[in-house]
């Protein structure tokens, strides 16, 4: 078995706002045809590293480098989320949703192959004329969208306004239109938030097949732990802005210091367990 | 004010609201209304007019008191809308298309339906050239989001270069207006770009500033563009080289087609003229809206942080939204000044930019159809109201407040999506 | 250009080898002056948008009005035998202050409120239909013409002593104009800071939504807003009465757009920032018309405006708006 050069490679990453660090000497890697989750408590600067990794923030220190299949190793650390986008083809989705709101579920997808389109669109004078190379292009991007649509299992509210759907149709729609973008590496912020067991088993399912069939790497930010320990071929621990851990999900879960800085018990567990390390206080 | 109360006390509260409408209609009348100055023999004089202000008062006593009994008898609650963002949904494109449809005809058969009736013409006339800005306008405001308070100066842009071009180097009204575009776009880039890092009411303020510095430039660069009294003689356009006069060196119009020249012929060739120019336009907007171009635009201003995380250059689909919007501005202008004959800076105020973005406001941002409906109420509304001229302006300015309480959202605010999913795909 | 650069480099190098120090001085205080007035109003421009996210486009015209009610009280203190100048600027003061306030809450109640929530736009053309009314109103009840009062205030003070009108000379209206702006804001900045209300204001400012959830009555934080604004708007027109002696309707269109760009330039929702906005303005048209060219110095205060933003895109004292990503 060759082992994999990583996808990802991040190297003593720092980021500081005025005084507060937020991330501090973060180091990891990622690979492709993996799903790599990072969790940890709320503030721990997870959603902060996804700000770096796309280009929203410029980090303070360390290197973000990316091995793309075809243009080499790319710098993300130095490139503006535009380019982290379109040149690395890293695309992420949000904490907070954002999509188009006022345009259909269809359209936001659209949006997502823009690209590919205003190439084919040959400064939009092709597009004008509408010549028969650009409606291929167009056709084959509405296909794509729906084929994605379908996958995430939301093809019926193609022509519906994205903003008037529920929270979590919102979410895959969002997923959708991430993949249509064509990425290599997509880094997902809690994807899974506002679904029911159902629906996050589907997703789970959904992400491992992504990873392998379409050879692309996952970074997924989560905090439903039925999802990450079933998803995850590796897990990235972070406290504080601080890795304090790193391995596989079996590893991760019986981590101590994961244990005591986050975990406490998993959603399987009954509420009225113990927490492991109130176990001897009482003892 | 609740409305769970008894009857009685119900109509009690109500007097007590209108009692204090009327106390405010009081405190602001007065200065304005029951007093004024005169100018007398040895400066200002104080003037009274009591019975004026005693009108006022009572009229929005009356006025305060119908309304809640109008408000509290079909139970309209007071308007208190819900903090989010109105997310209207796509509505179906057949009954607007029909709309639409009917507004085309109706403009095509204008001058046959009126004929005779120059001042219709005209007047209709008008109402296209406003159209057409609006149209322009709302690339820039209704699908880019970008808010556009100067909009007036590519406007100017387009009259001013028709102008110069044609009483400097002899330009045709058709030779001039690709020429004008492309130098209302330039210019359009030039204002957009430094605005591209500003939120939305930085962007509002530059670019009235920019508006206000075409203008001052307008009036004061005497020697280039006539200063205050402007470019005159600007010729008019002519039909495929035939001038549209009683007369002149070689065929004209009337000579060729073998008919008397009559002075309705220009106006009606005018009008037809904006039309053609205007439903170009909308086939333009229109198609640009459904390629990836107008999609951006529409995406930048929904969001713009989602547009760049999926590989977006935000910059150059804000520049290009201001490069169209401007491109049709200039080709209005050019019409304009051609219209008019005679162009100066007192067209191109600020006053100007506002009607046209309450065009767009008012029409319901993004449509097409909206923008016809508000120019031809925001051209004709004055227009009906010029035997009352002093009050027009006044009741002008009563429309726009009103139609924008009743109506926020626009006259049509509904959106018609760009892409639809294919019908065999649909099983 | 040619001609208007050159005329304009002249004026430049004759001012310069002129009497410039007293130039100077007489342009700083005549600059500082203006500046004063069109930070009172800017103030009223940031406040609003800082409290609802418009920008009040007939705010001008609420200045402008307050100019109207100060010529109709002056003459009526006049005629009515008061002949104390203190007294009569006191009256008139107090006056103008009540009653634009009163059109200012009228303005906000009938044209904003029942537009609130809807969408950013819906508001602004309101307020342009707003100030098309009140300068028709003042036009068809005041007259269309340019009305003009003796001035009160006479005399003031020579700084620097000179033949012909080269000196610095600084009258005691501006020395009033000046006095009551900088005591107006340092009474307002304790109100702001200090009293319940000030801290209410800022709070609605930050996040309207939970004032309401708190039991906050958030209607009337943005009544009274309005009415600090016109307010201080009001005194601006009594002070422009004072300082210029004309008023006409339009007054209020050309201030208007000063004093917004004043609160942009600082950095709109800041009050100092309105206030330093207002003087740097006032400073820039008074040196650029004295020393360069008087056509152009609006031209000017919009390219130094947009050059400011370029830099600093949250105005000078804003604070930088981050959008979570």
């Amino acid at each position: 078995m060759t082992i994999d050069r990583p996808l990802l490679r991040v190297e003593n990453l720092t980021m500081q706002f005025g005084g507060l660090r937020a991330i501090e000497n973060l180091s990891m890697h990622a690979y492709a045809a993996q799903v790599t989750s990072v969790i940890g408590p709320n503030g721990a600067g997870k959603t902060t590293f996804f700000n770096c990794l796309t280009g929203f923030y410029r980090p303070t220190r360390g290197a973000l480098t990316l091995s793309h299949p075809r243009r080499g190793e790319l710098r993300l650390d130095a490139m503006r989320s535009v380019n982290v986008a379109r040149t690395a083809q890293v695309v992420r989705t949000f904490q907070n949703i954002r999509l188009f709101p006022r345009m259909t579920v269809l359209e936001n997808l659209m949006v997502a192959q823009h690209n590919t389109l205003q190439e084919a669109s040959r400064f939009s004078i092709a597009g004008a004329l509408n010549l028969a190379s650009y409606r291929r292009a167009s056709e084959q991007a509405i296909d794509n969208a729906l084929t994605w649509l379908g996958r995430l299992g939301v093809r019926d509210v193609a022509e519906k306004a994205a903003g008037d759907m529920p929270y979590g149709v919102q979410r895959r729609v969002e997923i959708a239109r991430a993949m249509c973008a064509g990425p290599i590496l997509l880094c997902l912020d809690e994807p899974a938030a506002g679904m029911n067991p159902r629906e996050s088993a589907e997703l789970t399912a959904l992400l491992r097949s992504l990873a392998k069939e379409q050879g692309i790497g996952i970074l997924l930010i989560e905090h439903d732990m039925s999802v990450v320990m079933k998803v995850s071929d590796h897990i990235v621990v972070l406290n504080h802005g601080k890795k304090i851990a790193e391995g596989c999900p079996a590893g991760i879960k019986s981590n101590p210091d994961v244990i005591s800085a986050y975990l406490g018990e998993d959603d399987d567990s009954s509420s009225d367990e113990l927490m492991p390390h109130e176990r001897s206080a009482h003892a | 004010m609740s409305a769970t109360m008894m009857k009685e006390s119900d109509l009690s509260l109500r007097i007590r609201d209108a009692l204090w409408a009327s106390v405010v209609a009081g405190l602001i009348g007065l200065p304005l209304l029951g007093l004024t100055t005169r100018d007398g023999m040895h400066g200002l004089q104080v003037e009274t007019r009591w019975p004026q202000l005693a009108a006022f008062i009572a009229i929005a006593f009356a006025g305060r008191f119908v309304l809640q009994t109008v408000m509290h008898r079909f139970k309209i609650a007071p308007k208190r809308r819900a903090s989010t963002r109105p997310a209207p949904g796509v509505v179906d494109k057949g009954a607007l298309a029909w709309l639409g449809a009917g507004c085309v005809a109706f403009a095509v058969l204008l001058p046959a339906l009126f004929a005779g009736n120059r001042y219709v013409v005209d007047t209709a006339t008008t109402v296209l050239i406003y159209v057409m800005l609006g149209w322009g306008l709302n690339v820039v405001v209704g699908l880019a989001g970008l808010l556009d308070l100067g909009y007036v100066a590519f406007y100017a842009v387009g009259a001013y270069t028709y102008g110069l071009l044609s009483t400097h180097f002899g330009f045709g009204f058709w030779q001039a207006l690709p020429v004008a575009g492309a130098l209302a776009a330039l210019f359009g880039m030039v204002l957009g770009y430094p605005t591209l890092r500003l939120r939305g009411d930085y962007l509002a303020i530059v670019t009235l500033g920019f508006g206000e510095i075409i203008r001052l430039v307008l009036v004061n660069w005497g020697d280039l563009t006539g200063g205050p009294n402007g470019i005159s003689s600007i010729p008019k356009p002519t039909f495929f080289g035939l001038p549209m006069a009683a007369s002149g060196e070689g065929a004209t119009f009337a000579s060729v087609f073998g008919i008397d020249y009559t002075p309705g012929q220009r106006v009606v060739f005018l009008y037809y003229l904006i039309l053609g120019l205007a439903l170009l336009t909308s086939l333009l907007v229109n198609r640009l809206r459904r390629l990836p171009v107008g999609r951006a635009w529409e995406a930048v201003r929904e969001d713009e942080i989602a547009c760049k995380a999926m590989g977006i250059n935000v910059t150059n689909v804000k520049l290009s939204a201001f490069a169209t919007g401007a491109m049709l501005a200039g080709f209005a202008g050019v019409f304009f000044a051609a219209r008019q004959g005679f162009i100066s800076p007192e067209s191109f105020t600020f006053p100007e930019s506002a009607t046209i973005l309450a065009i767009v406001v008012l029409g319901g941002m993004g449509s097409q159809l909206g923008v016809v409906f508000a120019a031809s109420v925001l051209v004709v509304l004055p227009e009906l109201g010029r035997d009352f001229s002093e009050y027009r302006m006044l009741a002008f300015g009563v429309a726009m407040v009103l139609i924008m309480i009743v109506r926020p959202g626009g006259l049509i605010s509904h959106r018609r999506a760009t892409v639809n999913v294919p019908s065999e795909a649909k099983q | 250009m040619k001609y208007g650069g050159a005329c304009t480099l002249h004026r430049l190098r004759t001012s310069l080898t002129g009497v410039d120090m007293s130039q100077a001085l007489q342009q700083l205080i005549n600059g500082i002056t203006l500046g004063a007035i069109y930070g009172l109003i800017a103030i009223g421009y940031t406040m609003v948008y800082g409290i609802i996210g418009m920008i009040n486009f007939a705010h001008g015209d609420i200045y402008m009005v307050s100019a109207f009610i100060a010529v109709t009280c002056f003459t009526l203190v006049a005629s009515s035998g008061i002949s104390s100048v203190v007294a009569t600027i006191a009256i008139t003061l107090v006056v103008c202050i009540a009653l634009t306030s009163a059109f200012g809450w009228t303005v906000e109640r009938v044209g904003y409120r029942p537009l609130r929530g809807s969408s950013r736009l819906a508001p602004l053309i309101s307020s342009i239909g707003i100030s098309i009314f009140l300068q028709n109103a003042v036009q068809i009840t005041q007259g269309a013409r340019v009305k003009s009062i003796q001035p009160l205030v006479t005399g003031g003070v020579n700084l620097i002593a000179a033949e012909g009108h080269h000196g610095a000379y600084v009258s005691y209206t501006q020395i009033l104009i000046v006095a009551v702006t900088v005591l107006l804001m340092c009474g307002f900045t304790l109100f702001i800071n200090r009293t319940s209300f000030g801290r209410q204001q800022r709070a609605c400012e930050q996040d309207q939504r939970m004032m309401q959830f708190l039991g906050y009555n958030v209607d009337r934080i943005i009544a009274l807003t309005f009415m600090i604004g016109a307010g201080l708007a009001a005194v601006a027109g009594v002070m422009v009465t004072l300082y210029y002696g004309v008023v006409d309707f339009s007054i209020g269109f050309q201030a208007g757009i000063k004093a917004f760009t004043a609160a942009v330039l600082g950095g709109i929702g800041s009050l100092p920032g309105a206030m330093l906005g207002g003087v740097i303005i006032g400073l820039i048209e008074a040196f650029w018309a004295a020393y360069l060219s008087p056509e152009y110095k609006d031209v000017a205060t919009f390219v130094i405006l947009i050059v400011v933003l370029m830099f600093r895109p949250s105005g000078l004292l804003g604070r930088p708006e981050v959008e979570k990503v």
